[in-house]
């Protein structure tokens, strides 16, 4: 399938035809007797790992090739449109790397804690597996997610718009254990986790947020973290930007002291209309989308019953309320929430209406366990300019038409 | 530690020891070597913390720059394709196109040293010596006129004496800068004078990659 105007147009076309004049002939899905019905299938050693049906193949992580200079430090995008739930499946997690993928041998895979420690420590991956673990579901968001839309509407998807977020069920250690196995000292303020790959990624993380609920993870939902993910352990930094996850991590770092590195200064700052840019800006706001209907994902069965499906999130706690509007951001229906809440994970809304075949400017605003209220795109402009890059939490608009195609529109 | 030392609180510190997240600790890992931290403490701080012995030039600089640096950056650190543009961009912070460099942006020239010597050359990371990068980080600095003289020598000494022009260009996360349920709950009803029209779409542009 592609997203060419061209083929949805075609595809609604052909839906409306079988509602009119095939409808009331015998269904051959039901007559005719299909191959499966009759033929034996596979057994159960044709597929060790198992992999998703065939007929699934348009679930997979999309690139834009000219958003960056080179794959090997890029990004891709996890298809929002496909999923359902609050969890997404390992190998649709969005990539973000600087030098590549880092495929490391677990058995040579060290993690280090040294600076201001009473005992510089290193410890195995098997170290690591006999301290206490704990399961917790966090979602994971690029601090640039939505970033290409600061002055408009301009990836016609919410893979594109929407899709540097994943949610998992990590399993891990508090990295509060290891800290106090090193003894950190009374002076310190910071830590410094670092990668072990080729861009050897750092960040400044304060040592309170470190102690409250950050983790060592090295497992994702129930199995060992992939590759792309930071296989074979990785820093888990509850409702942060993305970048502060560390992957591969090889060392923690303890200090005084920020460390200033080039992914806190040069990237990850806000530029502001005043020329001044914000540095440190950790946590990620309270944001939603609307994942179905979206550009990928049209209204295909004509008008009616219909069912609209989001996914909403925040850094600061739980979300507690979605509002959905159809018209714009005239009228709001508070949403109904189905499934888990936890604290900085997740969560999926639904809102079901009767539609009526006119067109829809469809919105969803989420509202956070804090009380703060996800805001349009005017008023974060107006607070911000274009130029900040990082931190775009605003209303998104998906304009639906009348045959059911869907795209990505700014509304005034 | 003088716990131990005390008979009469020997029993409650078995107790203790028993009891997960004990200060005590597990008893988990080794420690590290000085020769395991020195071979992988590696990090650069503004205040010159971890800046190892050494030195360099713009003009030694220029010569290992154009070997391994300006087949993506640029002769002139101009960038070539979407590679990272590194000099100039001055007095462009509050323009309609920002360029962010190292001369315009950076507020610290140690970030410089620790980046450049951590992950480039893109794709043979860690691979240049520390007189190397002293060379570079200075010919960086001279291409965007923070450091004037060809041949002065960049050092720890001399690092401290680097002005970066935008050090002062930050300022601390201020958000949530949004709106709250406390200032007031958001309207729901009738919350615009007219139905709203769609003023721009993605279409137009067109940049949207196809999907397979």
């Amino acid at each position: 399938m592609t997203l060419s105007r061209r083929n949805l147009l075609a595809g609604a076309a052909g839906s409306a035809a079988l509602a009119t004049t095939v409808a009331r002939a015998d269904d051959p899905a039901i007559t005719e007797l299909p191959d499966w019905s009759v033929y034996l299938g596979d057994g159960v050693d044709a597929a060790p790992y198992g992999v998703p049906s065939e007929y699934e193949a348009d679930a997979i992580r999309r690139d834009v090739p000219w958003l960056t200079a080179d794959p090997v430090s890029s990004v891709n995008f996890t298809p929002l449109h496909k999923l359902e739930g609050i969890i997404t499946p390992n190998g649709l997690c969005f990539e973000r790397h600087h030098s590549g993928v880092a495929q490391i041998d677990p058995t040579e895979h060290r993690l280090m804690i040294n600076g201001l420690v009473d005992k510089p420590l290193v410890f195995t991956m098997e170290d690591i597996r006999r301290f206490p673990r704990e399961n917790r579901i966090y979602f994971l968001e690029c601090a640039a997610n939505t970033g290409m839309e600061w002055r408009g509407a301009q990836l016609n998807g919410c893979q594109f718009t929407h899709g540097m977020v994943h949610c998992v069920q990590y399993t891990g250690v508090p990295l509060r254990y290891l800290l106090e196995e090193a003894g950190v000292r009374t002076n310190a303020k910071w830590i410094m986790p670092e990668g072990a790959d080729a861009s050897a990624m750092t960040r400044s993380i304060p040592l309170e947020k470190a102690l409250d609920d950050c983790m060592v993870a090295f497992a994702m939902n129930g199995e060992a973290l992939r590759p792309e993910q930071g296989y074979p352990l990785r820093i888990v930094v509850p409702g942060w930007e993305g970048n502060m996850w560390v992957k591969w991590l090889r060392r923690i770092e303890v200090g005084d002291e920020p460390w200033h590195h080039r992914e806190e200064t040069s990237k990850y700052t806000d530029l502001l209309e005043s020329g001044k840019a914000r540095r440190f800006t950790w946590e990620m706001d309270v944001k939603s989308v609307i994942t179905n209907p979206s550009p990928q994902a049209p209204i295909t069965h004509g008008k009616g019953h219909t069912v609209l499906s989001g996914i909403a999130w925040s850094g600061r706690g739980t979300v507690e309320r979605v509002d959905v509007s159809i018209d714009g951001g005239r009228n709001w229906t508070t949403a109904r929430i189905d499934g888990p809440s936890h604290t900085k994970a997740l969560h999926r809304f639904y809102h079901e209406f009767d539609w009526d075949g006119s067109p829809l400017l469809l919105q969803s605003r989420a509202i956070d366990s804090e009380g703060w209220v996800q805001p349009t795109k005017d008023a974060l402009r107006a607070m911000r300019g274009t130029e900040s890059i990082y931190h775009n939490n605003s209303i998104q608009t998906w304009h639906v038409r009348k045959g059911g195609e869907v795209e990505n529109v700014e509304v005034g | 530690m003088s716990k131990w030392a005390e008979p009469g609180v020997a029993a409650l510190v078995i107790i203790a020891l028993a009891t997960p997240a004990f200060a005590e600790g597990y008893g988990l890992g080794r420690p590290a070597t000085d020769a395991e931290i020195a071979a992988w403490d590696i990090d650069i701080r503004p205040d010159g913390q971890g800046l190892p012995e050494g030195q360099g030039t713009p003009l030694e600089g220029e010569e290992i720059y154009a070997g391994q640096c300006a087949v993506c950056h640029g002769d002139f650190g101009e960038g070539v394709d979407r590679w990272p543009i590194l000099v100039g961009g001055f007095d462009t912070l509050t323009e309609d196109r920002p360029v962010k460099t190292i001369g315009s942006y950076w507020p610290f020239a140690s970030t410089v040293w620790d980046y450049v010597h951590r992950a480039m050359p893109f794709g043979e990371a860690q691979s240049l010596s520390d007189d190397e990068v002293y060379a570079i980080v200075a010919y960086l600095l001279y291409m965007n006129d923070i450091i004037e003289d060809e041949e002065a020598v960049l050092s720890r000494e001399t690092f401290a004496d680097v002005e970066m022009p935008n050090a002062d260009g930050f300022i601390p996360d201020d958000r949530p800068d949004m709106a709250t349920l406390q200032q007031g709950e958001p309207c729901m009803r009738d919350c615009t004078d007219a139905p709203l029209k769609v003023i721009m779409r993605a279409r137009v542009l067109d940049v949207t990659p196809e999907g397979e």
